[in-house]
């Protein structure tokens, strides 16, 4: 039972050793790298397909309507029928377009953000590098993303698409703030920056239940911290101003057609999946099971149980909550998010030097709920969100 | 020399040189984004995997974001330039050198790589973190409390210029939007 449990656990691994020990010892390393980036590459892009036609049915659920329902079953095949026809459409870029930029910006974009999962431990011994500072690698790599949306945004030489780069751009700076503190939390209480050691520290059970950081004060607000930080990192609705489609059509990427507006499209979705594996590997234990008799399960099956679950989540927001004004957002960030997420760090610190229990857990309670309520107070207050004046646009 | 820090000296050379003769401006601080990354490519492969982390994360991430808003925000939207050489070169180029060779000489002053260590296996992040917050954590506050002076001072810079239009605003009173909205961004200063 034991081997067996051990066997399924880790069937990716040895599948991996059994093919690079099948190789030439000279092109063992190389087929070792190819291996896991083909598996990264493979896999979260079926994901991204599965995540479309999810989110579609979903929406259209909530939105009382069908939803996709003609290709296959149920219309379950519409993600291959959307994927030849963004193959198989024209290439149009506008003539006044800088073409060298405008070809490079969407290959900017997926490039890093398919780097950003590399240091992602998938399941026990599964992460494709295990870098001592894999959590600076991963915001280091999704902060060049920035860069590519300027690029698109820029290129394009239309007035849309550089209003919404400059707002995606805007955005992401003010809400990385956030997300990062956010996770400083866990750093600071993990001791290191590796994030397989983040996985590991998580991973052992109490009595049977799960010591995963979201379960302590600290980190169950700085999972909230980091969740809606995570949602603005990755321009989804209520924090999708920078393509709001009613106003600037699609924002930064409006003039790509065909499989570069696709590769915007899955750069977007996979972004949302490193953000959203990022907030699973720090404060919901990773691959480790939630109760320790469900641990028979395989590592992998809890990592992407937890990912989806957490995808989930994010379609029934995006369905749920109307899109915030461009002001609303950036004071949201600056004035709510980036204090409690400072409030945090405190509160992580007085956990550690309390040594945890019913004491550290009244005082993160009183440290976080105090500052909730008065900030809440304070910017909801009459006046608090009064009529906007336009510096440029009134 | 190995092929690795060919290749990447080669790219941080090739940006180099680009965002000096490129024509277009925007072109130019894309072009030194690639000698950020290139220089990044250039510490990981020292092994200082800190330290490339952080290139990317505040030379990519921030500093290249600074100057191409930097570039938007004073220059109209068309930023072709005709000559890559400016009217002052000389003197540029005169300034370059002197920089240059007073870092060179305070570089070479210094004794950096007289006392050469061979390092094993690279310098970990919490050694970095432990060094930090021991032996240099008064450069650090130091540096931490200037970074916030400078924020908190160009915060103060950036809201004096809105005072008077707040004012403006409020003096107008009712009944003055349709007219300007007809010609947005006349009225700006």
């Amino acid at each position: 039972m034991n081997g067996m449990r051990e066997a399924a656990d880790q069937i990716f691994v040895n599948a991996k050793h059994w093919l690079v020990e099948w190789m030439p010892p000279a092109l063992q390393p190389l087929s070792s790298i190819l291996l896991s980036v083909s598996a990264i590459v493979s896999v979260f892009a079926l994901l991204f397909a599965i995540t479309t036609i999810v989110e579609r049915k979903g929406l259209g659920r909530f939105q009382n309507r069908l939803g996709p329902n003609r290709v296959g079953p149920f219309g379950w095949l519409q993600p291959v029928a959307d994927g030849l026809k963004t193959l198989t459409k024209e290439d149009v870029v506008p003539r006044a377009a800088d073409r060298l930029v405008h070809f490079l910006a969407p290959l900017a974009l997926v490039v890093p953000v398919f780097l950003a999962f590399s240091v992602l431990p998938i399941g026990r011994n599964m992460a494709a590098i295990d870098l001592d500072a894999g959590l600076l690698f991963f915001f280091a790599v999704g902060a060049s993303s920035e860069l590519a949306v300027f690029m698109a945004g820029w290129s394009s030489r239309n007035k849309y698409s550089l209003l919404g780069a400059m707002r995606a751009i805007a955005q992401m700076i003010s809400y990385e703030v956030p997300l990062i503190v956010s996770s400083l939390t866990v750093v600071m209480m993990a001791g290191t920056l590796s994030l397989v050691e983040i996985v590991r520290v998580q991973a052992d059970f109490w009595h049977g239940l799960p010591q995963w950081h979201v379960f302590t004060p600290w980190g169950l607000a700085g999972f909230l911290l980091f969740f809606v930080a995570a949602t603005a990192e990755s321009n989804r609705s209520p924090f999708d101003i920078p393509e709001g489609e009613s106003e600037i059509i699609a924002g930064y990427y409006l003039e790509y057609s065909g499989f570069k507006f696709a590769l915007f499209f899955l750069g977007e979705y996979l972004g949302l999946f490193a953000v959203s594996a990022l907030a699973v590997t720090l404060f919901l234990g990773g691959w480790s099971a939630p109760v320790s008799l469900l641990a028979w399960l395989p590592s992998w099956f809890w990592f992407f149980a937890k990912l989806c679950a957490l995808i989930a989540v994010l379609i029934w927001v995006r369905a749920t909550l109307p899109r915030l004004r461009m002001d609303q957002l950036m004071r949201f960030a600056w004035t709510f998010m980036l204090p409690m997420a400072l409030i945090n760090l405190v509160v992580a610190a007085v956990w550690h030097y309390v040594g945890g229990g019913l004491a550290g857990w009244l005082i993160g309670a009183v440290l976080l709920a105090v500052p909730y309520v008065g900030l809440g107070l304070l910017l909801g207050r009459p006046g608090g969100f009064r009529k906007r004046t336009y510096r440029f646009a009134d | 020399m190995n092929p690795g820090f060919s290749i990447l000296a080669l790219i941080v050379l090739m940006g180099a040189v680009g965002a000096m003769t490129l024509r277009n401006l925007v072109h130019c601080a894309l072009s030194l984004a690639v000698t950020f990354a290139g220089l990044a490519g250039l510490y990981l492969a020292l092994g200082a995997e800190f330290v490339g982390l952080a290139q990317v994360l505040v030379y990519i991430g921030a500093v290249a974001i600074l100057i191409v808003f930097a570039i938007l925000l004073t220059r109209p939207l068309d930023t072709a330039q005709a000559r890559p050489f400016s009217a002052t070169w000389v003197a540029g180029l005169a300034v370059a050198l002197i920089v240059f060779g007073v870092l060179s000489m305070a570089i070479h002053r210094s004794g950096v790589g007289a006392d050469r260590v061979a390092l094993s296996g690279g310098v970990t992040v919490r050694e970095i973190g432990d060094l930090l917050m021991t032996w240099y954590v008064v450069p650090l506050e130091v540096v931490g409390l200037l970074l916030t002076v400078a924020l908190i001072g160009a915060v103060i810079i950036a809201l004096r210029e809105e005072a008077p239009r707040a004012e403006d605003a409020a003096g107008d009173g009712p009944g003055k939007g349709i007219g300007k909205e007809k010609e947005p961004g006349h009225r700006e200063p």
